[in-house]
This record gives C-alpha cells, sequence and structure tokens, in this order.
C-alpha cells in the first residue's frame, strides 16, 4: 500500500534520486563512533541540529497557548504550564532545550576549531557558522523575556544596557531593542516578533546554507 | 554460479530487512516519545469538559410580558488565564405566559449569528441579520429561513419574586 503510493508519485515526479541524494553519502572512517570512539566529537553539530528541530515544534506548540501581551503573558505561561495537560513537559523541553542548544553548538565550534576543519577551502562554512552562533544566541535572549517574569524583565534590561555600551551604534541598537521609552509593551512585543518570525528565518536560511556547504565540500579529513 | 543461483532463498526474513525494522521502530518510538507530550498539550481543549453555569439573578419576574424583553446579565467563566472581573456578558429574550417564562438565547441556529426581536423590520419575528433567519415569538424556526432548529433557552426558575437564568438547553420550539 504505502509502496504503490510511493511508486505512484515517483513514476510521476522522480523522487527517488532527490533522497538518495541526501541520504547516501559514506560517512568517512575518522568520523564514525564505530570504527573510533572519539569519533562522537563529531557528532555535535548533529546534535545541535536534533535540538533545534525539538526547539522549533515544542516552540510551535507553546504559541497554541502563549499570548505575548504584558497583561497575559505570565498568565498564560502559568495556565499552559500548570493547567493543560504535559505542558510542563513541553515548556520544560524548549526551556532546557535553549541551554542545550547553546552547549551542544558550543561543543561543535570547539570541535571545528581544533580539528582545524575551518580552514581552506572551508573558511566561508565557518563565516556561515558564527552567524548561525550568533542567530541562537539571539534566539535565547529574545526569548528569555517571553515569561514576563521577574527575572526575564531584568535580565533584558541588563542586556539591553550591554548593547546600548556598543561604541558609536550603542544606543540605536538598544532603541530599536527596546522599541518604546521603558522595557515595556512594545519590547516584549517585538522580542516575540524577533523570536518566533525573523530569527528562526534566518536561522533557517543559514542552517540551509550550512547543510550545503559540507555537502559540496565533504567532511575535513583525519588530523 | 548457475549452481549458487539454484539454491533456495534461506527461510525468514533477510538481515537487511531486519536491521531496517529494527531501525524504523526504535526511531518511531524515540519520535513518539518526543511527539506525544506536544500532541496530547496541544488536543487538551478537546479532552477539557466544559464549566459548570451557576443560575444568574436578572431581575424581578414582574418586569416581563408577553412581548419578548431583553436582559443582559453576566456568566461567571474562566476562558484559559481569562477571567473577567463580573463574568462575561449574555443576553436572554424573556417572554411571560401567565407563569410561563421562556427565556430564549439569542444565538441563531443557523451559524450563531445574534438574533433580535423584530430587528430588520420583520414584525413578531426574530430576526437574524447575518442571513436572514427567522423565528417565532415562542422560538420556532419559519420555515424557508436558513435555521432548521427552534432558537435554545436557558433554563428558568423564579425564587421570591426574582428571576433566574441558568445554563442554555436545547429549545423545544412550542
Amino acid at each position: 500500500m504505502l509502496k504503490s503510493a510511493y511508486e505512484w508519485i515517483d513514476r510521476r515526479l522522480d523522487i527517488t534520486p532527490m533522497w538518495r541524494d541526501l541520504a547516501d553519502h559514506e560517512v568517512p572512517e575518522h568520523v564514525n563512533p564505530a570504527h573510533h570512539f572519539s569519533a562522537f566529537i563529531y557528532c555535535f553539530g548533529g546534535l545541535t541540529f536534533f535540538i533545534v528541530v525539538i526547539q522549533i515544534l515544542s516552540g510551535m506548540f507553546l504559541t497554541m497557548y502563549y499570548v505575548p501581551d504584558i497583561q497575559n503573558a505570565y498568565k498564560s505561561v502559568d495556565y499552559l504550564q500548570n493547567e493543560i495537560a504535559f505542558g510542563q513537559i513541553v515548556r520544560g523541553m524548549h526551556h532546557w532545550g535553549a541551554s542545550v542548544a547553546i552547549v551542544m553548538l558550543f561543543l561543535h565550534t570547539l570541535r571545528v576549531f581544533f580539528t582545524g576543519s575551518y580552514k581552506h577551502p572551508r573558511e566561508f562554512n565557518w563565516v556561515v557558522g558564527m552567524l548561525l552562533f550568533f542567530t541562537i544566541l539571539g534566539l535565547g535572549f529574545t526569548g528569555y523575556l517571553l515569561p514576563w517574569d521577574n527575572k526575564a524583565y531584568f535580565a533584558t534590561k541588563v542586556g539591553i544596557e550591554i548593547a546600548a555600551s556598543v561604541p558609536f551604534v550603542g544606543d540605536a541598537i538598544a532603541t530599536f531593542l527596546q522599541g518604546g521609552e521603558v522595557v515595556g509593551a512594545q519590547t516584549l512585543a517585538r522580542f516575540f516578533a524577533l523570536h518566533v518570525f525573523f530569527l528562526p528565518g534566518a536561522l533557517l536560511a543559514l542552517l540551509g546554507a550550512h547543510f550545503f556547504l559540507i555537502r559540496r565540500q565533504g567532511i575535513s579529513g583525519p588530523l | 554460479m548457475s549452481e549458487k543461483q539454484k539454491q533456495p532463498k534461506k527461510p525468514g526474513i533477510s538481515r537487511r530487512r531486519f536491521l531496517t525494522y529494527t531501525i524504523a521502530s526504535t526511531g518511531g518510538f524515540l519520535a513518539s516519545g518526543m511527539l506525544y507530550p506536544m500532541i496530547r498539550f496541544a488536543i487538551d481543549p478537546l479532552l477539557q469538559k466544559g464549566s459548570d453555569t451557576e443560575f444568574v439573578d436578572v431581575g424581578p419576574v414582574n418586569e416581563f410580558g408577553t412581548e419578548p424583553k431583553s436582559v443582559s446579565f453576566n456568566i461567571k467563566r474562566k476562558d484559559g488565564w481569562y477571567e473577567p472581573k463580573g463574568g462575561e456578558p449574555a443576553t436572554a429574550w424573556v417572554t411571560k405566559n401567565g407563569d410561563q417564562i421562556l427565556a430564549l438565547s439569542p444565538v441563531c441556529k443557523h451559524l450563531g449569528c445574534t438574533v433580535k426581536w423584530e430587528g430588520g423590520g420583520k414584525q413578531d419575528h426574530y430576526y437574524c441579520p447575518c442571513h436572514g433567519g427567522l423565528y417565532t415569538k415562542d422560538g420556532t424556526n419559519v420555515p424557508g429561513t436558513p435555521p432548521n432548529e427552534p432558537l435554545d433557552e436557558y433554563e428558568s426558575r423564579v425564587e421570591g419574586g426574582r428571576l433566574l437564568l441558568g445554563p442554555v438547553k436545547k429549545g423545544g420550539g412550542a
């Protein structure tokens, strides 16, 4: 049944070469933990992506209940966490996943650095990776405000003051982030927009570029 | 070579197929462990039972007569995390015929708009402005107009000369 459905589509659209191209490529021995256990350090990039998928999924589900408004944000988070089935689990996935994503990302960066994988001809992919790093830090920063509790509020105040300390453009960045004259209604609205639309859009585009480049250039050779 | 081809296939499943099934079911188990909480979280409203409605005092019963009169009152209701002070506003069209109290819900049985007594210039009928549904004074839907059920009724009760309205039940029309 499934097979004949697949064949029906494949006869018309010839989709087999597409996924074959994605799925069928050899994993070199020096990055395969089955050959050398120490090769597990090559898993951190994939793990980062796995956590990002969890973040996107759990985040999508959280927006079914969350309201980005200073009157309702805290109440809606409180409601979804304590009165909806598995609310604590779904919010927990997003909360802890955010930290795990940054840890994995950092370990992946360390691996690339200490194996020298950023060198020619992969310099550009290192740059894309750095942009991904800052995008994910941005997602962490903007997401932190959304529950609108005391910790979120003062963390954002501090973050905005740090941004304001950038030479020349600091004040402009701080005003852009804050939106209004205080950390308040407008800050929450724009942090939500950045957190669920702009930064994830940038994240997906950069991930696409990152994966395209690694498939084009291949994994760097053994040390 | 030709001899090898003649050998009968070994019974049972091949190693490749066994590994495919094992990996697919392990992956499926892990993925469902991840997706189950999120899906259960999303469908929670399907599994919540509605809140009970208490009877609400809407005024002295002798205010009402044979001509439908609308009363506004507030129903205590918690909508997620949102619970307005004093409750959600609601309306009923009340008629009194002798001792019989009829409190009709203004929600059209066609597609849920709000009906009005003698709205849109329709004499002696409840009129729905969305698609022109009509109901007679007792809430019966007029054949040939969109609604195909009579208006719902509030459960009502008179206590010490005051009219109390309760939960909405299916209307009987006449």
